[in-house]
């Protein structure tokens, strides 16, 4: 054999994953053996570093992984199954079970995880009619379609929470009814993300046109992103504060000095919201607007010389150039935006009563008088909203709007 | 000469550690190089004397004393962590008597009864007996060194009541009458409309010590042993009556005499509501009577008055949980028919150290708490209101001098006093709670109820039965047996 045949031999069998392993394969063993049992021993000798290479270069970051990211999501769930108990001598962890689950769930927390339920009205009926329709189509779809067995399970699995997470939000959301921290988190990140990617684009759009003091406005629309969370939430405070506030005199002078948005749980909720859609539009801002300039401008041109109107151009030749970018940043700023806690904390420390509590801030206050169990089991009840959201999103629209443009 | 220069030089070098040596020895201080890292929470209040007070300290004892803060929701947990994870960074802590059965089971807290009967500076019986006994003790031990007294009152405009022809408010219908005549009327000359009632009503901050202050007065009457949060024979909560339903009822009403937006104040907005002149009537510890001294904030100077909490004419009666009206029976200690049981609301701040620390650095820890509790600091310190400290030695109750020094008028100084001494010996005194995971109790499972309550969530039935469950499935969770045990202790009550 020659040196290049040789190096040629090992620079396949590292391309190719479990390459390596037919070597030392039993069969392929004797074979050599049976040939040069001498030579293959030299060669795999030879070949050893390289071999080990892969594993070298990878196990730095298994292990990173492992310790920063791994390690604690096990710890967490061992905690969130016992109860922490001062003992002499220090601190004792007693194995509780799913208590902790069940304490949200069914127990005492119940209403304060899943909110107040009452009888849905008549138009709550309508709306979830539609809703367990549209559910149930898009079910028997992918039953009809060749989507195989495992996207018929996806999309029953899909529909069956998504349906009862539904049920959930037209019986607490029903008057008399009160949304737990698990309704309000989505409402949150539906309604922020929302509004956020809308008018993040229409910032970018404004900003990617050829119009004076556009790089003024740029800096200016990103200002909010390079402030710390906390540092906006109290400046909020300040501006929301109608009674002593900046806005106070505009407020008394609509006659409304008697009126408070924190008394009010869409008024504490809404004020809560504003605060996260000011911080975090300047993400979609800056990210959709390097795709706005990036896009070719010929496509844009030749409709415009066929005819079309700027905002037949934008909708019909731009946009879609953005879905990937917009499928991509909604996933991002999905996973992020289940996790807030900074604003509720400090404008309302998640009042008046729980209406602006989200499922951090929960998990925080019970982490804070030390009920690390509970704290845990409502961690980890998000990790579990969390990855059904972000799944099902990746599999029910990412892949296909990628897939589409 | 060149022997010469090297005689000279073999003498200044015997003799500059000499130089070196003796100012050093003289001036050695007994805690030169030790550094104690003090936890308490974000001021100004608290953390201010502490932060001032601190480099004194050092100049007199050599010692480093770093003072860090963090936000008072957070202090539990932030001090239980690095105890019980063993981090050891702090090795001080100025913090809540009430969570001492957390600290003292694990044995985190250092024992500081030798300390405190050696100390004469410190002079311990000058402490007000209640301090010694219930905020610095625990098991028949002392673990702290108390810097603060704590009682809630409530705070009235002493003109304005004056002038109306009214009397301080002795039971909460008088709290209301008195409400609602201000309410709605320019009480600082500022041409707007201002508030009959301003409490912090605040979620996670003050509001659970303000609903027990309404409450104490309609759930205990036959003195301090007897407690108010739960049966001291069953551990059954005491939340689910008429009498609770009835402090539910007057704390959710005091908020049509209050400001808009009081479900967001704590106590910073109403103290500050109340020395801005904003608020006729307020509740809340010691503090406005030094902050409506201060000349920089205050626009209510010597137009103050303070009052032991209101009472009930009705109390709870136990068997039947029904209210019932006070006899001399039922009500021992009434006055004037009304059952008054002032709230030792939190105890008052305290000091305590480190079990983990080195000896050295507990005994420069030590000294820093006793320096800051001898009465030629402390005197000064419970005068001035951003400290936060509010009297809790003997002699801050007899020596008038010390208060008109600070600005007070006489009749503003027996006025404030006097209210706090009412509240201090009162037989029928309510204590707060104090049991294993104390914090559950109150900052979660009531804090929580009487927030939703206060913004409609649920009503008052539902906030009862919610803190009743709640409190009954922490009990059954942290062991009956054990928690009764811890309850009857804090009250003083033994058990077999």
């Amino acid at each position: 054999m020659t040196g290049e045949s040789s190096t040629s031999r090992v620079s396949k069998s590292v391309d190719r994953p479990g390459a390596e392993d037919l070597s030392s394969a039993p069969g392929a063993g004797r074979l050599r053996a049976a040939a040069s049992l001498g030579a293959a021993s030299v060669r795999a000798a030879a070949s050893w570093p390289v071999r080990q290479a892969t594993t070298s270069f990878v196990l730095p970051a298994v292990l990173l992984l492992f310790f920063l990211s791994i390690f604690p999501l096990l710890v967490s769930a061992y905690l969130s199954l016992t109860r922490f108990q001062f003992v002499p001598g220090g601190f004792a962890l007693r194995w509780v079970g799913l208590a902790n689950y069940r304490k949200l769930l069914v127990g005492i927390e119940q209403s304060h995880f899943l909110g107040v339920p009452k009888p849905p009205t008549i138009v709550g009926w309508l709306l979830f009619g539609l809703a367990a329709s549209v559910l149930l189509a898009f079910v028997v779809r992918g039953i009809t379609s060749a989507s195989g067995r495992r996207g018929v399970v996806g999309r029953t699995v899909f529909a069956v929470v998504a349906g009862a997470g539904i049920w959930l939000a037209v019986r607490t959301l029903t008057p008399g009814g009160f949304p737990g921290t698990l309704l309000i988190t989505l409402i949150y990140v539906v309604v922020g993300i929302t509004v956020q990617y809308w008018l993040g684009l229409w910032l970018a759009f404004l900003c990617a046109q050829e119009v004076a003091g556009r790089r003024f406005f740029r800096v200016v629309f990103l200002l909010p992103m390079m402030i710390t969370p906390v540092g906006i939430a109290y400046t909020f405070r300040i501006l929301m504060d109608l009674g002593k506030g900046p806005f106070a005199p505009v407020w008394r002078a609509l006659g409304l000095a008697e009126v408070s948005w924190a008394n009010y749980a869409w008024g504490a909720r809404l004020v809560v919201m504003l605060g996260d859609i000011w911080q975090w539009t300047p993400f979609m801002f800056v990210v959709l607007l390097a795709a706005l300039e990036s896009l070719p401008a010929e496509l844009s041109e030749a409709a415009m010389v066929d005819g079309a109107g700027r905002w037949q151009s934008f909708w019909r030749i731009s946009w879609p150039q953005l879905i990937p970018v917009t499928s991509t940043l909604v996933l991002i700023r999905m996973i992020e935006a289940f996790k807030i806690i900074d604003m509720p904390n400090v404008l309302t420390n998640g009042g008046p009563g729980t209406a602006t509590e989200s499922l951090t801030l929960h998990a925080f206050m019970s982490w804070r008088t030390l009920d690390i169990g509970g704290s845990a089991a409502v961690a980890y009840m998000l990790l579990f909203v969390v990855t059904f959201a972000a799944l099902s999103y990746t599999n029910l629209a990412h892949r296909r709007l990628a897939e589409a443009a | 000469m060149k022997q010469r220069c090297s005689v000279l030089l073999v003498l200044i070098l015997l003799v500059l550690p000499l130089m070196a040596a003796t100012p050093a020895a003289s001036q050695a201080k007994q805690f030169d190089g030790v550094t104690v890292n003090v936890l308490t929470f974000t001021g100004p209040q608290i953390a201010e004397p502490l932060q001032r007070r601190g480099p004194d300290f050092g100049k007199l004892t050599g010692a480093k004393i770093n003072v860090i803060t963090v936000p008072f929701s957070d202090l539990y947990q932030k001090i239980l962590t690095d105890l019980a994870t063993g981090t050891n960074s702090y090795q001080a802590f100025v913090f809540d008597p009430q969570w001492m059965a957390d600290f003292t089971t694990p044995g985190y807290l250092e024992e500081l009864t030798n300390r405190v009967k050696a100390d004469k500076a410190l002079q311990w019986a000058d402490i007000g007996a209640f301090f010694r006994n219930f905020s610095a003790t625990y098991g028949g031990k002392i673990y702290t060194v108390p810097l603060d007294g704590d009682f809630q009152m409530v705070y009235y405009r002493s003109d304005l009541l004056q002038q109306a022809g009214l009397k301080p408010p002795q039971t909460w219908a008088d709290y209301m009458r008195i409400a609602q005549t201000f309410n709605k009327k320019d009480l600082n000359g500022d041409g707007t409309p201002d508030f009959g009632s301003c409490i912090a009503k605040k979620r996670n901050a003050q509001s659970y010590w303000m609903i027990w202050s309404v409450a104490a007065g309609y759930l205990q009457a036959k003195g301090t042993r007897e407690g108010s949060f739960f049966d001291s024979d069953t551990m059954k909560p005491l939340t689910d009556n008429e009498a609770f339903a009835e402090a539910l009822r007057v704390y959710v009403q005091t908020g049509q005499y209050g400001p808009p937006d009081e479900l967001n104040w704590d106590v910073g907005d109403s103290r500050s509501g109340f020395v801005t002149g904003r608020c006729a009537l307020s509740l809340d510890w010691g503090d406005i009577g030094t902050l409506a001294i201060d000349p920089k904030t205050s626009k209510v100077q010597n137009k103050v008055g303070a009052v032991i909490l209101p009472g009930s004419p009705r109390i709870l009666d136990r068997k039947t949980g029904k209210l019932v009206s006070c006899t001399v029976q039922r009500c021992p200690y009434a006055t004037g028919g009304v059952n008054h049981a002032p709230f030792a609301a939190y105890g008052g701040w305290s000091g305590a150290i480190n079990k983990a620390a080195p000896s050295k650095v507990k005994d420069a820890a030590y000294a820093f708490l006793s320096y800051m509790s001898q009465p030629a600091q402390s005197n000064v310190d419970v005068t001035i209101g951003i400290t936060g400290f509010n009297p809790y030695r003997v002699s801050q109750f007899k020596n008038l001098s010390l208060w008109l020094k600070a600005g007070m008028s006489q009749a503003a100084a027996k006025n404030y006093l006097g209210a706090i001494s009412a509240s201090l010996t009162s037989p029928n005194m309510v204590l707060d709670l104090r049991i294993p995971q104390n914090q559950r109790y109150q900052q979660i499972v009531l804090d929580t109820a009487i927030a939703k309550l206060l913004a409609k969530e649920t009503n008052i039935g539902q906030a009862m039965k919610e803190i009743a469950d709640g409190w009954e499935a922490i009990t059954n969770e942290l062991g009956r047996d054990a928690q009764l045990r811890a309850y009857r202790e804090s009250l003083g009550i033994l058990t077999k």
